[in-house]
């Protein structure tokens, strides 16, 4: 067997390019949208009105106890039976938000949690209200308990938007899996693109610990 | 006279700064506090003593909102020209109805609190830490802010720390930090939780330093303590709380040197014999 490098090196261009105008942008709005969600949803779980912390609940539970590739058709083949019909791009930003809002709100809720009750009081006896205390005094304290698992959340959202390859958004998958049925070269292909994968997480791991660092410098080591 | 100092013509008038009456809480069925009173006059120092689980932090608590009384009232009097926090007239909240956020709100701007444990911000500097509240919450301009800061740390000691973060900080100096952070409120009234008991002892006399200066120039303040030494030096009034009951109260050398309730007796002794 001869090892077609023509093919290697021809295809990381449209790999690279569906990482660049489709995985990445999936993933950083997916991110974005999940995140806002999930700190909705941690909120909502911590409050002491039980009907609001019972939806953020049983949202949490529907959400991670289903696969993400099921979340993903219900939304793209399974709407348009009750008439709602998503194109493949925004199909796959609201299945990954919902995913990412799931997982992203026990994170939040337990680094909220993990602030001890005397910095709410001190909030509270400088005067400021609920709302204050928790975005200039426990946010700040909790962001930097919960960068290492929500990294994990953000670096498993990368890989998990090649299912999004399943519903037709052209992303860096896809069009590994295209060039591969065309030129039957699988092994290469596919390879590739786990590299391409790999290369990004890597990136991804060395922000994590840079902000880490940043976010530590404020305690004992 | 700086302007975080209360005023003469403040403590001239002997008004009173605060006034509880029949304060009362449970929780659950251990009932915690069942019927106190407390007055505390501009310029006083009033001591909480009594052994633990006797209701003087909950007492000291309810006077900032941290715990709302199940009944009873505390009423604040006229704010002092100095002040900022609790501006104007007085206040009455009577726990029995209900009572609002915007009443707790009311109530926490007359006082500031002192914590055991500090309770200092730990993503913030010193400096950031004190001009907090009177940034975030007085809207004072931050010019003006800072400028008081560094210079109530420069009276503990701590100028050259301004800039630290509080892990940085032995516990003495965070303490003394929580003080400064609770004067730059410029409230009515000072409230101290046990303010030196997290301390390792050798660090206790810097704490009890700045608190006694502070009695000197005249701050109303009311401490929870267990240095019952500290307490006759700088109260004026001791109040010994065992069960949730005001046991026994008055001037500090009377009910330190010869109390007259058998309770308040056996405290002070076995106090004095941990000495």
């Amino acid at each position: 067997m001869t090892f077609n490098w023509d093919l290697v090196w021809s295809s990381f261009g449209p790999i690279i390019g569906g990482a660049v105008t489709g995985t990445i942008p999936l993933t950083l709005a997916s991110f974005a949208f999940g995140l806002a969600l999930a700190l909705l949803v941690a909120l909502l779980r911590l409050s002491p009105n039980s009907l609001l912390s019972g939806i953020a609940r049983f949202y949490v539970s529907v959400i991670r106890g289903t696969p993400l590739l099921v979340q993903l058709f219900v939304i793209f083949y399974g709407l348009p039976s009750i008439g709602v019909k998503l194109e493949p791009w925004p199909s796959a930003i609201i299945a990954f938000s919902l995913n990412v809002g799931g997982y992203a709100a026990e994170v939040i809720r337990a680094a909220i949690l993990s602030v001890p009750k005397g910095q709410w009081e001190a909030g509270h006896t400088i005067g400021m209200s609920r709302p204050q205390t928790l975005v200039r005094i426990i946010l700040p304290q909790a962001a930097r308990v919960s960068v290492p698992p929500l990294s994990n959340t953000f670096i498993s959202l990368v890989k998990d938007t090649s299912l999004a390859s399943l519903i037709l958004v052209t992303e860096l998958f896809r069009n590994a899996q295209q060039i591969a049925a065309f030129s039957q070269e699988f092994m290469i292909l596919y390879l590739e693109s786990a590299l391409v994968y790999w290369v990004i997480c890597l990136v991804l791991s060395t922000g994590q610990s840079a902000l880490e660092r940043r976010l530590d410098r404020y305690v004992a080591h | 006279m700086s302007p975080t100092e209360p005023s003469n013509a403040a403590q001239g008038n002997s008004g009173l700064v605060l006034s509880a009456r029949d304060l009362a809480k449970a929780f659950g069925s251990n009932k915690v506090l069942r019927g106190i009173d407390i007055d505390v006059r501009r310029g006083q120092v009033v001591a909480l003593i009594g052994p633990s689980g006797s209701g003087k932090t909950t007492v000291l608590r309810s006077l900032n909102g941290l715990e709302v009384p199940d009944a009873g009232t505390v009423t604040f009097g006229d704010a002092d020209a100095g002040t900022v926090r609790g501006s104007g007239a007085g206040l009455t909240l009577d726990f029995a109805g209900t009572v609002g956020k915007r009443e707790i709100a009311a109530l926490r701007d007359r006082s500031a609190m002192v914590f055991q444990h500090y309770n200092l911000f730990p993503h913030m500097t010193v400096l950031k830490n004190i001009i907090e509240g009177p940034l975030q919450v007085q809207k004072r301009p931050r010019a003006e802010v800072v400028a008081e800061a560094e210079r109530l740390l420069a009276r503990v000691g701590l100028a050259d720390r301004r800039d630290a973060y509080p892990f940085e900080l032995s516990g003495g100096q965070q303490q003394r930090v929580g003080i400064v952070r609770a004067l730059a409120l410029k409230p009515q009234l000072l409230l101290f939780d046990e303010p030196t008991s997290a301390l390792d002892p050798e660090l206790v006399g810097e704490v009890l330093g700045v608190i006694k200066e502070l009695a000197d120039e005249g701050w109303t303040m009311v401490i929870v303590t267990h240095e019952l030494a500290f307490a006759r030096q700088v109260a004026d009034e001791v109040i010994f709380m065992d069960g949730g009951v005001v046991v026994e109260r008055g001037p500090a050398a009377e009910v330190l040197r010869e109390p007259r309730e058998e309770r308040t007796k056996q405290f002070v002794k076995r106090l004095q014999h941990d000495v």
